[in-house]
């Protein structure tokens, strides 16, 4: 059952979107996301999804999945809807005891919930077009120049690729103490939410007294690989812009433009 | 004296006690153990729990620094810290436990992971990585997730990943005690093939006697002292001996050794099941 769980699911492929350099990915990201926040009117959030149907149909990402990504946000969007229709000061369309429904409540729910939509469909597109390794590479790579900080860019990458391969191994502890408590006539599903959370200490423990076994065990095993931090160290993959970077960033840049051409006009 | 050159790995007078221990509290996990392995050899190190193989095996590669005397590895004294990475990269090493000894989620990855530790240039790496994979039979498998794989699979992956960086030797540390029959098989293969055909020098930690078998020499340890040290044939014929320190004996000189304790004239250094029907259909005819 917990089998189901995706976090950063991957969908593998040759797409135009797929063959992008995980960079140029990330920077697009960056851009479109700025885009969103400096959308005003209708046309310029027309053009940002615009440009997000474009990335999409050119990905060959199904739609389905990129709406059941959204599906565990629901309540979030809608409670924020809510929230921005019944407390925005301004002209009342309707009221009923003390809810009042604003038109500028209803104009500024509706343009929220499209930048939410936007904004989490273009993240999970990355996701799914992008694999873990490539995104940790990835982000090692534009946070580099940090290193001259002294911020540890290296060892941030490699604990994220690390807790990315030990999340199916870890699913499937999960999974096993599960059993062997069941077993022992552990309940998960009865009870008052307390009595479930108090249930869960028995599959906690163990999993977290693996955790650091496997952890002190793959140290000694990454030692044994000469793993010396990230000095010196070389990529076997490494990361390559094409043309096909500079087409997505023209485009990228392009969406940018035209949002801030007509901020001004409040279209 | 033999020469030099010809020995891979040398503990000499090796004592270690782990840090927990004080000084002159219990007993040390080693008192002056030597070892020899000579280069280009099979060498199996038997021994029950606790009786300090993995421990030793530790010392091979400078995880863990002798007390007293010393490891050297192919003539590096693994005490030199300069000399640590040199050490690690030509003795490898390969755990238990296949799931915590990977690091990457994309099996090419993780076998690339020791080269790029180690500088080697993007192509050349590349290069190591398909030698590598296709040395253990797991080329096909190269863009899989570890996790969907089997538990021989993920081991001849980690051993790979121990190829790909060129080592003279390899240590592996009961590989095969979290793998089925079948997965036990693949590995078994796969280090027997490594050890023949790239002349790598193989020591097997384990506690299978049938993986012992294999080996050209067995080492059984006891109480952190070696007990017997010799080939299977002349360490197995010493049953009484082997009984005493918890190990069993495989099933073929069991079956020599209580017929001939019931009087039966049996030779007892017939380990494979061909020798040891051989040997039974011999004492039938005469």
């Amino acid at each position: 059952m917990l089998k189901d769980i995706t976090l950063g699911q991957f969908f593998p492929g040759n797409s135009f979107v797929h063959r992008l350099d995980a960079r140029s990915k990330l920077l697009l990201l960056l851009l479109y996301i700025v885009s969103l926040f400096l959308c005003r009117g209708l046309l310029s959030y027309g053009l940002a999804l615009g440009y997000l149907a474009l990335a999409v149909s050119l990905s060959r990402i199904p739609l389905k999945s990129l709406f059941k990504g959204l599906k565990p946000l629901i309540f979030v969007i809608i409670f924020t809807a809510l929230i921005n229709m019944f407390y925005t000061p301004g002209k009342v369309l309707a009221e009923f005891w003390i809810l009042r429904i604003t038109e500028e409540g209803l104009h500024n729910a509706f343009f929220l919930v499209l930048r939410i939509v936007l904004l989490i469909s273009g993240s999970f597109l990355m996701t799914y077009t992008t694999s873990p390794i490539d995104l940790t590479d990835g982000l090692e790579s534009l946070l580099s120049p940090l290193k001259k900080l002294r911020f540890p860019v290296h060892e941030l990458a490699m604990m994220m690729s690390i807790a990315l391969r030990f999340i199916p191994t870890l699913i499937e502890e999960t999974d096993k103490i599960m059993s062997a408590q069941k077993a022992r006539g552990a309940d998960f599903e009865n009870g008052s939410l307390i009595q479930r959370a108090k249930a869960l200490i028995p599959i906690l423990v163990p999993l977290f007294i693996s955790a650091f076994r496997r952890a002190e065990e793959l140290a000694t095993a990454m030692e044994c690989r000469c793993y010396h931090g990230g000095e010196g160290r070389t990529k076997m993959k490494q990361l390559r812009y094409s043309s096909l970077d500079a087409v997505a960033a023209v485009a990228g840049i392009l969406l940018l433009a035209g949002i801030i051409v007509l901020r001004p006009f409040g279209l | 004296m033999s020469n030099i050159m010809n020995i891979a790995i040398q503990a000499g007078d090796l004592t270690f006690r782990y840090p927990s221990q004080q000084e002159g509290e219990g007993r040390p996990v080693f008192e002056d153990l030597n070892l020899q392995i000579q280069e280009g050899s099979f060498v199996a190190i038997l021994g029950h729990n606790g009786c300090g193989k993995s421990t030793l095996a530790k010392h091979f590669n400078a995880i863990l620094l002798p007390e007293g005397g010393s490891v050297t590895v192919f003539g590096l004294d693994t005490k030199e810290e300069d000399a640590l990475l040199d050490i690690r990269r030509t003795v490898g090493m390969v755990f238990q436990n296949p799931d915590n000894q990977m690091v990457a989620n994309v099996v090419e990855e993780d076998v690339a992971f020791a080269p790029e530790n180690l500088g080697v240039p993007s192509e050349e790496i590349r290069r190591r990585v398909d030698n590598a994979l296709k040395a253990v039979g797991m080329y096909d498998y190269r863009r899989h997730a570890p996790h969907l794989l089997s538990g021989g699979q993920k081991q001849r992956v980690a051993i790979a990943g121990v190829i790909a960086m060129k080592p003279r030797c390899i240590v592996l540390d009961e590989p095969t005690a979290m793998l089925d029959p079948h997965g036990r098989e693949e590995v078994m293969q796969t280090i027997l093939r490594l050890n023949r055909e790239q002349g790598i020098t193989v020591i097997l930690i384990t506690h299978h006697m049938t993986e012992a078998i294999c080996a050209q020499r067995v080492v059984v340890m006891d109480k952190g002292r070696i007990l017997t040290d010799g080939s299977p044939k002349e360490v197995f014929v010493q049953v009484e001996k082997l009984k005493q320190a918890g190990l069993t004996v495989p099933v073929t000189t069991e079956l020599l050794y209580r017929l001939k304790q019931a009087g039966y004239d049996l030779p007892l250094d017939a380990l494979s099941t061909e020798e040891c029907a051989q040997a039974l259909c011999n004492w039938a005819k005469a």
